[in-house]
């Protein structure tokens, strides 16, 4: 195999062959280079995808409330439903074996907020402590909103990435206060949240604090909890299913509300949402391997064509070298080492120009839902190895063939 | 150097069997040149196939330079057709896509001699037949007679016990045949031993003995005068 010799003349053979070498080159690499494109651009797909979803827990369910539209046991449609302290109390209690993290939420839109001579308006959002979870936020800095906070009505905030670059610039703001609404809050933490700068615009404070500071009395906009996540996806997704179910029914009946009234109470199931996306990001990643894998396969009946067409070309050169004294075995093993040097060398070729393409335009790329597009390496390599021993398989047997042939019969092949 | 005795070889053709050689009794001394003759049909391609262990024959004795040649596998076979034979073509059979030098080195190479060796053996046999300035020259730039002549090249690079030639001339007009039997006598004077397959008398006639093929038997085997080529033309 590593016969200097027998390289040479390999070399020789085939630069003296420049258009078939050229072509059975071409078509591994091309072969090659399309599934890397495939793979990475499905890949591609699912992390924007999954990407979207990182928005917010993968696993929750939000009650919110409108108004009626249904007349219910002699109350007239039009009717406004208000969410209290009271229903989050009894159903988060009720269901607290399923449930994970919890939090009411009430907020009040366009306060303006202050720090020193810096102002801007945010989102003034009161909740749970386990609120942190349900949004995806990330403490960079302090702590979250927790219990005591909550029960102390304290005056403390956690504020976004976004605005405690607008309002504090490089200052520490842990400790700071700031005014919102002309009452004084102290900094507890700095947050970031995947969501970006739309979900880094606002301030958690303690939903107590808000109900209290701004006449909130005991009401309550939203209701959101995580579900316990089952290790089978399948039974998560029918539990949180049954749950919300559950809970809309029991929230209809404690506001007396008509059970197939959709306006009044909506209910966010998010699992069977991220069943759907995972479902179709599934049938996309198939779809992709389906086409990748047809490429592979015509790759290998062109590879396994061009060296029947070598090989059946080459027959009598065959019996040529055979009469001059060359052993069936060294011509076998010539075609062969010949077929396995173009096509692995096209092969990673074509992997190097496939991984090259989606490293220089993957980055450009600006769409929410392709990210990243990358592939596998030891996917791509094995294919390589795969498309280069179905290749040599698809040439041995007829370089097998022809080297058998007696080579007078051989030589009078024309 | 030649020793064969009783060789038999049939074909099968469908459910018939076809008896080529029935028989044959022939010896080749050191450094003869002959000829075998016969109309096609006889046998003598066959003859030349199994003298050239391209083909073993059914039954019978073939000993070459005291080896008996009988039921060698592939690697001996190829060892020896290498070591012993050099052959000629009817269609010189060079490959295409080596230049006249390389073809004529081809041979050593499954000696496995060194490139620098080979290539300066297959130059002195490229000037001994008269066309070093043709070396790098691809087959398809000669002409038909340069074409045989690189054959004759390649044949004699393994120094050769026997030189066999299939029709030698087959595929060229007579001048230029004429120029290629020359050679071949010029090298047969060196002392080598050549069989050549013709069907062509005055051919046949620049060789030392003519062997005649009929149906498989050998029917006339007589020593001839020589016809020198280059007295004649």
């Amino acid at each position: 195999m590593f016969d200097i010799e027998r390289w040479q003349e390999i070399f020789e053979t085939l630069k003296k062959n420049r258009l078939r070498t050229f072509l059975t080159g071409l078509s591994v690499a091309s072969g090659i280079f399309i599934l890397v494109i495939l793979l990475g651009f499905s890949t591609g797909i699912e992390n924007g995808v999954r990407s979207e979803f990182e928005r917010d827990a993968t696993n929750y369910i939000s009650v919110w409330t409108g108004v009626t539209t249904k007349e219910y046991k002699g109350l007239n449609p039009g009717r406004r439903v208000q969410l209290k302290n009271d229903d989050y109390n009894t159903i988060t209690d009720q269901y607290s074996e399923h449930i994970e993290n919890k939090s009411a939420i009430f907020h009040r839109w366009g306060f303006l907020v202050n720090y020193k001579n810096e102002s801007g308006t945010y989102l003034i959002r009161g909740a749970h402590p386990g609120y942190q979870i349900i949004e995806n936020a990330d403490i960079i800095n302090g702590r979250f909103i927790n219990d005591a906070d909550v029960n102390e009505l304290r005056k403390v905030g956690v504020i976004g990435n976004r605005m405690k670059l607008d309002l504090f610039k490089d200052e520490d703001p842990i400790g700071k206060e700031i005014t919102v609404n002309g009452i004084n809050f102290k900094v507890i933490g700095v947050f970031t949240d995947p969501g970006g700068e739309r979900d880094e615009a606002r301030v958690y404070v303690p939903i107590t604090t808000v109900q209290s500071a701004f006449n909130g009395k005991d009401d309550v906009q939203s209701m959101w909890m995580t579900v316990k996540m089952s290790d089978n996806f399948e039974d998560a997704v029918k539990l949180s299913t049954s749950l919300s179910q559950n809970i809309e029914d029991q929230v209809k009946q404690r506001h007396i509300v008509s059970p197939d009234d959709t306006g009044a109470v909506r209910i966010f199931n998010s699992l069977e949402e991220v069943k759907k996306i995972y479902t179709l990001i599934d049938t996309i990643a198939a779809v992709f391997w389906f086409v990748g894998i047809g490429t592979i396969i015509a790759g290998i009946v062109g590879v396994g064509n061009i060296m029947l067409i070598i090989v059946k070309e080459r027959t009598k050169e065959i019996g040529i070298r055979k009469a001059i004294g060359a052993l069936p075995i060294s011509i076998v093993g010539m075609i062969l080492q010949e077929a396995v040097f173009v096509t692995m060398f096209a092969g990673l070729f074509g992997l190097i120009a496939g991984l090259g393409l989606l490293e220089l335009v993957g980055p450009q790329i600006e769409s929410d839902f392709i990210k990243y597009p990358q592939v596998n390496f030891n996917v791509a390599l094995t294919t390589v190895f795969l498309l280069v021993f179905a290749g040599t398989l698809a040439g041995f047997f007829p370089a097998y063939r022809a080297a058998k042939i007696k080579p007078i019969i051989a030589l009078r092949d024309e | 150097m030649i020793q064969i005795k009783d060789l038999h070889k049939s074909y099968h053709v469908g459910t018939n069997k076809l008896h080529v050689l029935k028989g044959l009794n022939f010896n080749v001394k050191h450094g003869e040149l002959v000829s075998i003759m016969g109309s096609s049909g006889s046998g003598k391609s066959t003859f030349l196939n199994i003298l050239g262990m391209l083909d073993e024959a059914d039954s019978g004795e073939y000993v070459l330079d005291g080896f008996p040649i009988k039921k060698l596998n592939e690697k001996v076979a190829a060892k020896y057709r290498n070591e012993f034979l050099g052959f000629v073509f009817q269609s010189f059979n060079l490959i295409t896509y080596k230049n006249a030098l390389d073809n004529v080195a081809l041979p050593l190479y499954y000696q496995g001699i060194k490139r620098k060796e080979r290539i300066e053996k297959a130059e002195y046999y490229l000037e001994k037949v008269g066309l070093s300035e043709w070396a790098e020259h691809l087959p398809s730039e000669l002409s038909g007679g340069q074409k045989q002549r690189v054959a004759i090249a390649r044949a004699l690079a393994s120094d050769p016990k026997v030189l066999l030639a299939d029709e030698p001339t087959g595929a060229l007009d007579s001048t230029t045949s004429f120029e290629v039997m020359e050679l071949l006598q010029s090298i047969n004077d060196e002392g080598r031993t050549i069989l050549v397959v013709t069907h062509e008398h005055d051919i046949a006639n620049m060789t030392k003995r003519i062997v005649h093929l009929k149906d498989g038997v050998i029917v006339d085997d007589k020593l001839v005068e020589q016809v020198r080529v280059a007295e004649n033309v």
